[in-house]
């Protein structure tokens, strides 16, 4: 990239909710476990004729938990909208959203490379799942309305964003937030948070925003993410240094080529037609009520990761692990609490449940896991004598190994240690085993 | 009319039931025997329940004793086709029933069948319905009204007992009107909307068409309250509305509308002559001054047309069998309008200033509400017109609801009662009577003592 023009880039980040019902029916919410196809469904979000939408609560209530983690405000008086497109995946011809009154605006998230704005966050439902397929040799498109009406929550950004790298950190960031509040299991391959970056370059001397938009859809991984905006700075900074103009358009990131491709150009702009769903009644929040769920909200995975690394001198590898979800979290914190009273190194048993030594979820009691740990721990002295042998047998049925050694390939010390634990036929210390290896190896 | 089986009213049917006069199944054969004898020629009914006796018997012991009613066709009944008169749904089979026909079977009614309107319930004639239009059976020669016409003239042709139909500007009352029956328009949000496709969804309320008032009291009592499936329906308290009925009316304050307007010419003798029969059951009754309804129509069309285009949206020829082809020309004509009333940089200008409109009309109601307990005026500026008066006039629905358009913008309740019979054309004239949001008593209160004390009502010589 030409030093000379700046990246202005803003997020859109689809997540789906993990409500047990769908947004606007009874249906049970989990598209990606159903039996069949189509079996989550009702008239409502089939859009049978007649049928109409009630709104879910606890979906409402947990975008403005969201927001409220984001430091958004909160609309006290909010409504949906009808959006109107036509898609085979869309049954009412229109997907009920959010226009100008979302739930949430004004909220940020700090990355390494300085503040993101978020503009606003608000609800909508999911659209049905287009399968082409063949059947019977014949060619056909089928339609799964499992996953119609899912709430997904979309989260605008500023355009804030000034490298790929803080594009993906961005992201990354936000959804640990939709973990950690236990509202969203984003999963990036079946579809649960799916990113759109729009992109652009600023001139030199631009001061303005430029006049254009590059919109990165349908990316399904952070690692894409990356690499699209990495592709498309130098893609617009090779266009515009041939002095092309560039226009709004849609793209997608095709993961083999490593390319980014046109997928639609707007020429024209989308007409949506939004006018306020008349069967959906506004939705009217007390600053009380806000409070209700503020004051519900856990404390932040960064705060209590912090706190670990404070008090129990925790390594920053193991904390978001750890912290995955406040559920987690609040175990985890009671956990740590216990055995660091008793002494254990917290630091070891975060590495134990790590390298999954130790069985360690939501389901787990404290007690047991420290229990486990100790059991895991727990080693045998070994008569020094018998370990000497040992050690000497292994060497010399070796010496191909011993000369490595010798050469300096210190990673060979892996294997004697392997031969000897085996040879030892009891849970050794491996800290002692490896000083009298090292020992041994020094005489040789 | 005759003076069979089936030209009893709901109250007289369940009164004789009760003293073992009769049998429900009696009822029925009248009621069939009706259908069989006449549509042919009114066509009321564009589909006809199969399962009509075996229904009957199964619910012989609620309280509604298997009482036959006719559905309006934009009404969905699960298994029993739905078409809303439009070839779209030419072979549609709910996969569900609406809450309110759930309410009445689960009281005991059965569905003898579903009755014709205009296309989705776009117009005010059944002229528009893809099945072809319905007559009027106090007048074949004359229209029936609608959109809930087939409702209308079911009943007004003892081809049923009582009737459900839906109205979103006058397609209960103005049908009711014109066919010499009772049509209740309830308050937006008393009777649950789940299972009525949607024509506009801010105004649609289902309501009852019946012989009487009483009988139209009863029906609502069975209709109204929350439906969980209807975030739009309310929560208010249902009160039972025949405690309304055979309540003096003194002291009321009545406000008469509409009398000076232009297009009045016809109706208007008839309408004093209804204010004076109130005067003497002890109303006060004066002229006032409303916003002119003219503005009503500007609302009313803005608003129900951009909601018609997005509620059509749905029927894009992916499902139900029939493409966006199948469509008639009055769906085509408000499909374009409403798009392009919504569409960016117009939505400020068309739908947006027609809702502020439409608050205005709100607040004008409210000011009318602190003087009057109700307001009267005609339901139609005219008797029911001639067949065919429809074609190459498109406004017809609005013009001919002009007069109910403002109570239906407001969401309000009201009540179209006969109020005169031409000797000559034996066509009727109705009065409709409006009160505040949640006042459906009061209007059948009034509406129970103007019948009472007048002959207009064609079912009273069979008490």
């Amino acid at each position: 990239m030409t030093p000379n023009y700046k990246l202005i880039c803003g997020m859109e980040i689809h997540a789906e909710l993990k409500t047990q019902s769908k947004m606007f029916c009874g249906c049970k919410n989990d598209p990606f476990h159903a039996p069949t196809s189509n079996s989550y469904t009702c008239p409502t979000c089939l859009g049978m004729p007649g049928a109409l939408p009630v709104a879910n609560k606890q979906a409402i209530e947990w975008t403005v938990k969201l927001g409220l983690a984001l430091g958004c405000k909160i609309n006290l008086f909010s409504k949906f909208d009808r959006k109107h497109y036509f898609y085979p995946d869309l049954p009412k011809g229109y997907q009920i959203s959010q226009y100008d009154l979302p739930f949430c605006y004004d909220g940020q998230i700090e990355t390494s490379e300085g503040l993101v704005r978020i503009r606003r966050i608000h609800l909508e439902e999911d659209t049905g799942k287009l399968l082409h397929k063949t059947v019977d040799g014949k060619k056909v498109s089928l339609i799964d309305f499992n996953r119609s009406s899912v709430p997904l929550i979309e989260i605008v950004t500023e355009p804030d964003i000034t490298s790929a790298a803080q594009a993906t950190e961005y992201s990354k960031k936000l959804r640990q937030i939709l973990q950690y509040l236990d509202i969203a299991n984003c999963d990036m391959e079946q579809g649960g948070m799916r990113l759109e970056a729009n992109v652009s370059l600023q001139k030199p001397d631009q001061t303005e925003l430029p006049n254009y938009k590059i919109e990165l859809k349908n990316i399904n991984s952070f690692r894409f993410l990356e690499q699209a905006v990495e592709y498309e700075i130098s893609r617009q900074t090779t266009a515009l240094d041939a002095g092309e103009d560039l226009h709004q358009e849609t793209r997608g990131w095709n993961s083999t080529k490593n390319q980014s491709f046109v997928q639609r150009s707007k020429e024209t702009a989308e007409d949506y037609r939004y006018f306020p769903d008349p069967d959906l009644p506004p939705i009217r929040f007390s600053e009380e009520q806000i409070e209700a769920i503020r004051v519900e909200l856990p404390e932040l995975q960064e705060t209590i990761i912090k706190r670990w690394q404070d008090k129990y001198r925790l390594e920053p590898r193991f904390g978001h692990q750890l912290a995955k979800s406040h559920k987690l979290a609040e175990i985890t914190d009671q956990l740590f609490s216990v055995a660091f009273t008793g002494g254990t190194d917290i630091n070891k048993l975060a590495s134990a449940i790590d390298n999954k030594k130790i069985v360690y979820d939501l389901e787990s009691d404290v007690d047991k896991v420290i229990t486990d740990f100790t059991t895991l721990h727990a080693t045998e002295t070994v008569n020094t004598a018998d370990l000497d042998t040992i050690i000497q047998t292994v060497i010399k049925t070796n010496p191909d190994i011993l000369t490595k050694f010798k050469q300096g390939q210190q990673q060979v010390m892996g294997f004697f240690m392997g031969q000897i634990m085996h040879q030892l036929k009891v849970k050794a210390d491996p800290q002692q085993v490896h000083d009298a290896l090292n020992k041994a190896l020094e005489n040789c | 009319m005759t003076n069979q089986l089936c030209s009893l009213t709901l109250a007289q049917t369940l009164n004789k039931l009760q003293k073992k006069e009769i049998q429900m199944s009696e009822i029925v054969q009248s009621v069939l025997d009706s259908i069989k004898k006449q549509d042919s020629t009114i066509h009321a009914f564009l589909t006809q329940n199969e399962g009509l006796l075996g229904d009957v018997k199964a619910r012989e012991k609620l309280p509604l004793a298997g009482l036959p009613i006719a559905v309006k066709d934009n009404i969905c009944t699960k298994g029993l086709r739905t078409t809303a008169s439009s070839l779209v749904l030419d072979k549609f089979l709910p996969q569900y029933t609406a809450t309110i026909v759930e309410k009445v079977c689960q009281a005991g009614a059965t569905i003898i069948g579903k009755t014709n309107l205009d296309a989705w319930a776009h117009g005010s004639s059944t002229e528009t319905s893809q099945y072809g239009r319905t007559l009027n059976p106090r007048n074949t020669g004359h229209l029936p009204g609608g959109s809930s016409g087939g409702s209308a003239a079911a009943v007004a042709a003892d081809m049923s007992i009582v009737a459900i139909g839906t109205e979103t500007a006058g397609s209960i009352r103005q049908p009711a009107a014109w066919c010499g029956v009772v049509g209740l328009k309830p308050t937006y949000g008393r009777v649950s909307r789940y299972g009525v496709i949607a024509m506009a969804s801010s105004t649609d309320s289902p309501g009852p068409i019946a012989k009487t008032v009483q009988d139209a009291a009863m029906m609502l009592n069975y209709l109204a309250g929350q439906d969980l499936h209807d975030p739009t329906t309310s929560p208010q308290a249902v009160p039972d509305f025949t405690q309304s009925l055979g309540k003096s009316i003194k002291g009321l304050k009545v406000g008469l509308l509409y009398q000076d307007i232009e297009g009045m010419e016809i109706v208007k003798s008839h309408i004093d002559t209804a204010a004076k029969v109130l005067t003497e059951l002890g109303a006060k009754v004066e002229p006032t001054q409303a916003l002119s309804p003219q503005y009503a129509i500007s609302v009313y069309t803005i608003v129900q047309r951009g909601e018609v285009s997005s509620n059509l949206a749905r029927y894009d020829g992916i499902r139900f069998g029939n493409d966006r082809t199948f469509f008639g020309d009055e769906a085509k004509r408000r499909i374009m309008l409403g798009t392009y009333t919504l569409s960016k940089g117009y939505a400020d200008k068309y739908y947006l200033t027609a809702q502020k409109a439409r608050t205005l009309f709100i607040q004008d109601y409210q000011k009318l509400f602190e003087k009057y307990d109700c307001l009267i005026s005609a339901t139609s500026p005219s008797f029911a017109k001639k067949i065919g008066v429809t074609e190459n006039a498109a406004m017809f629905g609005e013009l001919e609801d002009m007069l109910l358009e403002p109570s239906s913008i407001t969401g309000l309740p009201g009540i179209s009662v006969p109020c005169y019979k031409d000797p000559q054309t034996n066509l009727f004239i109705g009065l409709n009577i409006i009160a505040p949001m949640w006042r459906e008593d009061r209007v059948i209160q009034i509406a129970d003592a103007f019948e009472k004390a007048t002959d207009w009502n064609t079912w009273k010589e069979t008490k």
